[in-house]
């Protein structure tokens, strides 16, 4: 089990772009009111048919040819399961996938959250074209990051570049810190 | 506090240097960020890496990807050239990282003895 919900959350999203997709939107809830942390990765990848979605928990499958193990959904799967969540997968081939987990925030199995502004910054490294859609909502307010108003900013200068990769990460973790205390 | 507009001062300062737009760099160095490499440590090497390649301004960029393969010897590092010459670099520590943007991407060496085909002789 990774140790905490942002590596879960970063496998999540290398599935996303490891299905082509061109843009992918991560929504985050984390309220001490309604006790949860729900966490949400959607994407415009291929999708999945129905035989690949019932299978897709089994960590027996995967389409990666390296090797022939995938842990990324059963881990976030069986996490929510331990943590008295919910867990649901949503998919079309050709449109796309919604992955939502929750888990009841004041479980004493829940992961602490980890570092958002890394797990973003490693998702850019992953693929640095896809349009990244970041949205942290707590009980004290929201924040968001969308790259594409970062591009436009950047007007040509790639996300790649290695200082900019750290303002990004080191923005995203004041933003949620800015809605956190 | 940041905003966003700190990447319009950031854009400038980049146009200043050379071989920062998309696909620019002479080097691409990439880390396996799968499960497999992460249980072995590559987080500490792929956050090392980009802080060094920031503070020195090295010609590369430093991405990621998913399962290399060879998931024995994570934390694995690969660079690849310009020219589509490609050295894979095992057990990969933060410092041996550091190594190969000082000798491989700083001065053209490859640093032999990390690489996986001194691993297999």
């Amino acid at each position: 089990m990774m140790e905490d919900l942002a590596m879960q959350m970063l496998e999540i999203i290398m599935n996303s772009v490891h299905a082509g997709a061109g843009s992918i939107e991560i929504r985050i809830v984390d309220s001490a009111a309604e006790n949860l942390i729900s966490m949400t990765v959607s994407d415009d990848g291929c999708g999945m048919n129905k035989a690949l979605l019932q299978r897709v928990a089994d960590p027996f499958t995967t389409t990666r040819e390296t090797r022939r193990i995938g842990m990324g959904v059963p881990f976030m799967k069986g996490l929510t399961e331990q943590c008295g969540g919910r867990f649901s997968i949503r998919s079309r081939p050709g449109e796309g996938t919604i992955l939502t987990a929750t888990v009841q925030r004041d479980h004493i199995d829940t992961p602490p959250m980890g570092d958002l502004g890394e797990m973003m910054m490693n998702s850019i490294q992953a693929n640095g074209d896809i349009d990244y859609d970041f949205h942290n909502r707590t009980d004290k307010g929201e924040f968001v990051f969308d790259t594409r108003e970062a591009k436009e900013m950047l007007d040509g200068v790639s996300l790649l570049e290695p200082s900019i990769l750290l303002w990004i990460r080191d923005y995203i973790r004041e933003g949620v810190g800015s809605v956190n205390s | 506090m940041k905003s966003l507009e700190d990447l319009r001062r950031m854009r400038e300062e980049a146009l200043k240097k050379v071989n920062v737009r998309e696909g620019d760099k002479d080097y691409r160095v990439v880390v396996g960020m799968a499960t497999c490499g992460i249980a072995a440590g590559a987080r500490p090497v792929l956050n090392r890496l980009v802080e060094e390649a920031a503070a020195k301004d090295y010609n590369c960029t430093i991405t990621q990807t998913g399962c290399i393969g060879m998931c024995v010897y994570e934390p694995i590092v690969e660079v690849y050239g310009k020219d589509g010459a490609h050295t894979t670099y095992i057990h990969m520590d933060p410092d041996k990282a550091v190594r190969v943007l000082e000798e491989h991407i700083g001065q053209g060496h490859v640093v032999e003895e990390y690489t996986v085909n001194a691993a297999r002789k």
